[in-house]
């Protein structure tokens, strides 16, 4: 769930390969053949407008990124020192670094998802760059000859259930089994493109997201023609497009009951495409699911799909813009979902106004204008608290969802350090919601010294009674390099009971896991991360999410493909920590559709909170000793006989004057009730 | 292990149940692909097709929209660092320091983007004539793209100085990022184009991102009164 938008040097490779030019292609072939070295410069393409011819090295050099501008007064940049900010470059040799994490397995993108030449070496790559006349392609960037990472491949999104993963893809999907994650293995590639390829599943259902105009019905890879020029004297006149009854952009359902053979469904076509989508559950109705869809992109026409209308909310109030649309889907006739709402989630409740929601500066409540935020890019929904959170370009949301069908702005923010509001996710109690901020739009190198430590960064807000207020940004604390694109993006929960940690993807700036507990002060605790995809330009890469998913984390590595993680214990995080948040099961996850962590009352979770309380210093060392022994002599006799009755006596005894922070106190709570109650 | 084999076993039994890969291509490539399928669903009710094991990704295709969209954003980018290179010399205010030098890292990564994307692509970068930066290809007076500042406007922004300066920043750049979302419409109205996976997120996001800093600007100006 990201928008990617910039800085594409792949995008060379792709063209190299496949478009550059017929025209070029039919011109050159027919030249004598030439030694490389005079190749490199009478291939130079015959002189462009207003381009002089080039070296290969200054060609190089013209791919280069410009240096980062200074930082801007008053504002704090990002660690140089810090032993991720120089790595090796490389696509699969890169240098790696990690603290409190290990990365035991990591997979290639299938076959399917890459052009039909990987290797610098392969003579189809040799031909069409040497006939492009890009310059001597022993001598160009290896990124530039390998057409590694195009954004049509780009990896996108996860969702899990059981032991299988799905991975969104701009081309397709595929699906890897985990059952053993060390040995994650690639079962289904699934071609239908249309990105970015955003995945949810529940029970036997699939759905993704498309938004792209080359989206297509059937599946097809073939897009649609561009049209043919216009006629002589009419190049200036205004051709719209052919509306395409094939065309699809919007929200696709598979069945995937046979894992290696998903069948589509339903196609439920929207106006403005689905960016991402978020599936939500109704508590109290079984029988049916609902999706949320977030479009960003532009309105069809209404030639295409009937009702469409990108019109300004006041010239007509049935326009496609400043809304959500809600896809109700009976879980047992899939092929009947339909849009069943679209909610008008910016109103001004006052005025009935569409566009509603005062823009542009900080949090004060002054003069409120109607503004532009149209759109929602990502909504994260909580069930069991009835609500949800958008992240809608220009503002943070809030939205009570006790009704599915008909959500409920209830508070909204904004921030002038927010570029772009991207995605959000609850802590588990509720009472604090991370935020993250796109700015560049993903495929920007904003990670750099220079960049200041607020902009592309996490905004983490206390939530109280319904109300958001801004605690404090986390952002990536290692310095990227110039040739890495990087930014806040997706994370899950890591569930660690007593504590609230977010593993998070930073593109090329790779993982990081964050503590959150005090949300005016957060910190990181592990990270993970590989040099960049080249050196001299910026490759499009990195991780689009990172997810914990029944004790493992897995990332989606745009170019590379999945990366598989542990943790590990450090003095931020202890192996009981660690451990007690690999006894939480959930048989599916769809991080938008964020569930409630339970906890069972095992000895392990209650040494965790041992763990903190002890970092904390709420308990005498004592205490801790005692607890520590009366513990592992319940767990030698398996919770049998004597010592599981000296647990639930400690438990009404402990003291809890040592808790200063009514997080302590939780956690005394907490772990008095697993001593009282505790289970194998 | 056993999970491993369980696999191997579904993939032999591909060749009664499904035309597998594994079926057209032998059990060398199902072992090479660890018993991976490659499949293309079809329509809503359709059956899905599978595919050989070594099917490789292909692209939609490019029109010439894009890529007169990409030389001339690239001119219309090309003024906002005019203008943004004014302001450390124009002004002290922190706050449009602050946003110019937002759009002008913005601005400046996406020139080199869009040069990229031209030149991989076997395309001039710019639409002007070689040696007359004021002429079109065809000779004619190259036509300003929408929302650009004409020389008059650059001339007064380059002559004020403090809050004048601010002022006219700010209002200039509000109308020079409106021409580019008017810019990203018009891409989008146009038969064929923005089907490119790159151009589609990359307007998009120009889209969204001068938006987000028109709403900032806005604001700004409005405190300024």
């Amino acid at each position: 769930m990201g928008t990617l938008g910039k800085q594409l040097p792949l995008a060379a490779l792709t063209a190299i390969v496949l478009y550059a030019g017929a025209g070029l292609l039919g011109a050159q072939e027919q030249k004598p053949a030439e030694t490389p070295s005079a190749q490199s410069g009478s291939d130079q393409e015959q002189p462009k407008a207003g381009e002089n011819k080039k070296t290969p090295a200054e060609e190089e050099e013209e791919f280069a990124p410009k240096p980062a501008p200074p930082l801007p007064p008053g504002m704090t940049g990002a660690d140089v020192n810090d032993p991720r900010a120089k790595l090796k470059p490389g696509i699969y040799d890169a240098g790696e670094t990690a603290m409190g994490m290990k990365h035991v397995a990591f997979v290639k993108k299938p076959d399917a998802f890459q052009l039909n030449a990987s290797s610098p070496d392969d003579p189809v790559v040799q031909k069409t760059v040497r006939m492009l006349g890009v310059g001597n392609p022993a001598k160009m960037p290896k990124a530039m000859q390998t057409v590694i990472a195009q954004l049509a491949f780009a990896n996108s999104d996860f969702a899990f259930q059981g032991n299988h993963l799905f991975q969104g893809n701009f081309y397709g999907m595929s699906i890897y089994d985990i059952s053993n994650p060390a040995k994650i293995n690639l079962l289904t590639t699934m071609v239908c493109p249309g990105g970015q390829g955003d995945v949810s599943v529940y029970k036997n259902l699939m759905f993704m997201s498309v938004e792209m105009p080359n989206g297509r019905v059937d599946c097809g890879v073939q897009g649609f023609p561009p049209e043919p020029p216009p006629a002589p004297g009419h190049e200036k006149e205004r051709r719209l497009p052919t509306p395409q009854k094939d065309r699809f952009r919007g929200v696709r359902i598979f069945d995937i009951s046979d894992i290696k053979n998903p069948k589509q469904v339903a196609a439920v076509q929207t106006c403005r495409g689905s960016h991402t989508h978020t599936l939500v559950e109704d508590p109290n109705d079984k029988d049916n699911v609902y999706i949320y869809v977030s479009g960003t992109s532009f309105v069809r026409q209404s030639e295409e799909l009937e009702g469409c209308s990108n019109a300004a909310p006041d010239k007509d109030p049935n326009t496609a813009l400043f809304r959500i649309e809600v896809i109700k889907v009976p879980v047992a006739h899939p092929e009947e979902a339909k849009v069943v709402s679209s909610p008008r989630v910016f109103i001004d409740p006052r005025t009935g106004a569409l566009n509603g929601l005062n823009n542009g500066g900080s949090h004060d409540k002054g003069e409120e204008k109607p503004a532009d935020t149209n759109q929602c890019h990502d909504i994260t929904v909580y069930s069991a608290i009835g609500l949800a959170a958008g992240a809608c370009s220009g503002n943070g949301i809030l939205l009570d969802i006790k009704d599915p069908v008909n959500p409920k702005r209830v508070d909204a923010v904004n921030d002038p350090n927010y570029s772009y509001w991207h995605s959000a996710s609850f802590s588990n109690d509720g009472t604090k919601v991370v935020y993250t901020d796109e700015w560049g739009g993903g495929l920007g190198a904003r990670c750099r010294a220079n960049d200041p430590n607020k902009w592309g960064a996490d905004a983490i807000f206390s939530l109280k009674d319904n109300k958001l207020s801004l605690a404090s940004y986390y952002k990536l604390p290692a310095a990227q390099g110039d040739t890495e694109n990087c930014v806040a993006h997706n994370g899950s929960l890591v569930p660690v009971p007593g504590r609230d940690i977010e593993v998070q993807a930073w593109y090329q700036g790779g993982v990081s896991v964050m503590d959150f507990t005090d949300p005016a002060h957060p910190f990181e605790i592990a990270y993970f991360d590989r040099g960049p995809i080249d050196d001299k330009m910026l490759v499009l890469g990195g991780d689009w999410s990172a997810y914990w998913y029944n004790g493992t984390i897995y990332g989606s590595e745009i170019a590379r493909g999945v990366d598989v993680f542990e943790l590990t214990p450090t003095k931020f995080l202890t192996q009981n920590e660690i451990d007690a948040a690999k006894t939480v099961h959930v048989n599916e996850l769809n991080v938008q559709d964020q569930q409630k962590l339970e906890w069972p009352a095992k000895l392990v979770v209650a040494k965790a909170y041992l763990d903190q309380l002890a970092r904390s210093q709420a308990l005498s060392a004592k205490q801790l000793g005692d607890l520590q022994k009366a513990i592992k002599s319940a767990e030698r006799s398996h919770l049998k006989g004597k010592s599981a009755a000296k647990l639930s006596t400690m438990a009404n005894g402990l003291d809890r004057s040592g808790a200063k922070t009514p997080g302590d106190a939780a956690r005394l709570e907490a772990l008095a009730e697993i001593l009282k109650h505790p289970v194998a | 292990m056993r999970r491993h084999r369980d696999w191997r076993r579904r993939c032999g039994a591909a060749t009664l149940t499904v035309a597998g890969a594994c079926a057209l291509l032998g059990s060398a490539s199902c072992a090479a692909q660890n018993g991976s399928v490659v499949v293309q669903p079809g329509a809503p009710g359709e059956p899905t097709k599978t595919l050989p094991a070594d099917t490789h990704g292909t692209l939609p295709p490019i029109a010439a929209a894009d890529v007169a969209f990409m030389q001339g954003m690239i001119m219309h980018h090309s003024q906002a660092v005019e203008m943004t290179d004014l302001i450390p010399s124009h002004t002290e205010n922190q706050e449009v320091r602050a946003i110019g030098a937002k759009i002008a890292s913005s601005q400046a990564d996406e020139i080199r983007m869009m040069q990229r994307w031209l030149k991989a692509r076997g395309q001039a970068t710019s639409m002007a004539m070689p040696g007359m930066p004021d002429m079109d290809m065809n000779g004619k007076p190259m036509t300003p793209m929408p929302g650009m500042l004409t020389p008059e406007q650059m001339a007064a922004l380059k002559a004020a100085r403090g809050a004048e300066f601010d002022r006219l920043f700010l209002t200039g750049m509000i109308q020079h990022h409106g021409g580019a979302l008017v810019m990203v419409k018009d891409l989008f109205d146009t038969a064929g184009a923005g089907q490119d996976a790159e151009i589609f997120e990359f307007v998009t996001d120009v889209d969204n991102g001068q938006r987000a800093e028109i709403k900032i600007m806005q604001k700004m100006l409005e405190e300024m009164h």
